[in-house]
């Protein structure tokens, strides 16, 4: 059996932390949005200025998602697996890189045009090196990501695992991240109880 | 735990049509990597295995990109004999920048971009967005040219595609979702990439040199390539992918481990899955992109897993790197080699360039092969490693 023991959902202009909203900046775009964030959180962490937006919003959730630490553990690092998905790939970062690549290509922009980045960027963050993987769904399939997930953890190719959505293209974004163990408690692992999760609004309601 | 066959295999490469013709010229020590002249892609000459021009104008329905992964899937399905509408079947598409050149042919392919699903374009790039940039646009259209049923999935993981999307299939079929998986991997060499790849200096000035103490950087290139994994005991006596694992560095985002630890922890996962020591390994068909960064890790990685002595070979210097088709084609290859007990010669290798020297071979190897490793590693600091068994 797994469980859901963390979550954090950044959209519309808000984060929720285990279903708690903990930031919310009414109008303020992308670019903003995610400073605030950054500077919600309090972490010092200059190469976060370095990063794509798609790079910032996932490790900003994952922030989020890990401020209190681990249910179960301590892990080894090799044994948390970080599995991603969203719609949009790196386009978000390929139209920037295509609109400069003819005057100056940059290597610093260049390395984002792959959306396996924010899970190196996160993995660097938090120490993790276990199983990760990203996949591409026109929206978030909780069913696939609860059987892959699951399947990492049942066959004991990891003993935690952070999964999720992480999707940026211009201004609209949506990161929904869960934090799945086995030696813990909590809402069991299920793709319903991930998408009530992610649909949270100010009411509480799904 | 079931075993996974492999039914059936392509290479659609600037070698080949097939994975046949292309084992072929590998044989005769062909190679796909030559001098360039293409205006479009970069200014001055450069190394890569290019499909020749033209190849896919004949078709003006779908792009470059899509004939590729139309060409590779439809040869393994003509030979395989499985049917794309069965809902237990499953296709996944392996890709790193996918239809990324109609960004690049702007106007000249209005007509394709207007085909998209639904315009999703920044403002400021009006026609350049739309939907079939997407890499699930692409996925779609080929189920519904061959008329898969489900819905396909997309694993987008830097060079690590392709062997992630056979893992994957792997274990789809293992869990017990699925009892086919259509595998088909593909990217074509774009102004984009090339440029991206330049600017990291990355790119070697002549045919890449993979392990060598002259290396100096990679020769991109361009191919399709598929296999398709069942479990159904009529395919007994196939090759069989027998486990593989997946780890990240941790480290830097364009740059790899220093040690090697974590590809080498990815070996290790992948052995214990297939139940192998590794005296039982026979062949490494290794990553090899002739960076000097890259070559080291893995040379200590491969030496870590206790793999120093197994015969290893890059085959970067024939197919150059195809970035998300290129764990299709090489472990394809691979197969090929276990079918012919034959290890294929790296091209390019002449003296020892990493730390802990490895056993290159640079010349073709006749030995009875019964268990072969795949190993890929890419940008973000993934690794991946597989096990090949007869």
């Amino acid at each position: 059996m797994e469980y859901i023991t963390a979550s954090c959902v950044i959209r519309d202009r808000e984060i929720r932390q285990n279903g708690q909203l903990v930031l919310r900046q009414p109008g303020a775009g992308l670019a903003d949005f995610l400073l605030a964030a950054y500077q919600h959180f309090g972490a010092a962490y200059p190469k976060f200025y370095k990063m794509d937006p798609l790079s910032k919003l996932g490790w900003l959730a994952a922030e989020g998602l890990l401020a209190g630490g681990f249910a179960g553990g301590p892990y080894d690092g090799a044994d948390i697996a970080v599995v991603l998905s969203n719609a949009h790939s790196s386009l978000d970062t390929d139209y920037r890189y295509f609109s400069t690549m003819s005057d100056i290509a940059s290597p610093a922009l260049f390395v984002y045009t792959l959306p396996n980045i924010v899970i190196g960027e996160i993995s660097i963050r938090h120490k993790l090196k276990g199983e990760n993987a990203f996949f591409i769904f026109d929206a978030f399939d909780p069913v696939f990501t609860r059987d892959y997930a699951g399947e990492l953890l049942d066959r004991m190719r990891a003993r935690a695992c952070i999964c999720g959505w992480v999707d940026v293209l211009a201004e609209e974004y949506s990161a929904a991240l869960f934090l799945v163990e086995r030696e813990a408690a909590g809402p069991a692992f299920t793709a319903d109880n991930m998408t009530a999760i992610m649909n949270l609004t100010n009411n509480g309601n799904a | 735990m079931k075993d996974i066959f492999v039914v059936a295999d392509n290479i659609y490469s600037p070698l080949g049509a097939t994975t046949a013709e292309n084992f072929a010229q590998l044989r005769r020590g062909i190679r796909g990597v030559r001098p360039q002249a293409r205006a479009e892609i970069a200014e001055d000459p450069f190394y890569a295995a290019l499909f020749d021009p033209g190849i896919c104008a004949g078709n003006a329905a779908h792009t470059k990109f899509e004939q590729l992964l139309i060409a590779s899937v439809g040869d393994t399905l003509a030979t395989a004999g499985i049917d794309p509408a069965d809902d237990r079947t499953i296709l996944i598409l392996s890709t790193t920048k996918g239809n990324i050149a109609l960004l690049e042919e702007g106007e000249g392919n209005i007509a394709l971009l207007e085909e998209g699903e639904g315009n999703i374009g920044l403002p400021e790039n009006g026609e350049a967005g739309a939907a079939r940039l997407t890499l699930g646009s692409s996925a779609r259209l080929l189920a519904r040219h061959f008329g898969f049923v489900n819905p396909p999935l997309v694993v987008s993981n830097a060079c690590i595609s392709g062997v992630l999307a056979i893992l994957t299939g792997m274990r789809l079929i293992r869990s017990g979702r699925y009892d086919t998986a259509v595998v088909v991997g593909a990217d074509t060499v774009t102004r984009f990439v090339f440029s991206g790849f330049a600017s990291f200096q990355a790119l070697s000035a002549g045919p890449c040199r993979p392990f060598d103490q002259a290396r100096d950087g990679i020769n991109l290139g361009e191919a399709a390539a598929t296999v398709v994994l069942s479990a159904h005991r009529r395919y007994r006596g196939n090759l069989r992918i027998r486990g593989g694992a997946m780890t990240n560095d941790a480290n830097h985002i364009s740059g790899p481990s220093r040690t090697g630890e974590e590809l080498a922890a990815a070996i290790a996962r992948s052995l214990a899955e297939a139940g192998c020591r590794p005296s039982a390994i026979g062949h490494v068909s290794a990553h090899g992109t002739a960076t000097q960064y890259n070559d080291e890790m893995e040379a200590r990685a491969i030496t870590l897993a206790g793999l120093q002595a197994v015969p290893v070979n890059s085959l970067k210097g024939y197919y150059g790197h195809t970035l998300g088709a290129a764990g299709l084609v090489e472990s394809i290859v691979t197969l090929q080699t276990m079918r012919e007990d034959l290890v294929l010669p790296s091209p390019g290798f002449e003296t020892n360039g990493v730390s802990t020297p490895l056993h290159i071979c640079t010349s073709p190897l006749h030995v009875p092969l019964d268990h072969c490793l795949k190993t890929a590693s890419g940008f973000g600091g993934c690794n991946a490693a597989m096990v090949i068994s007869k």
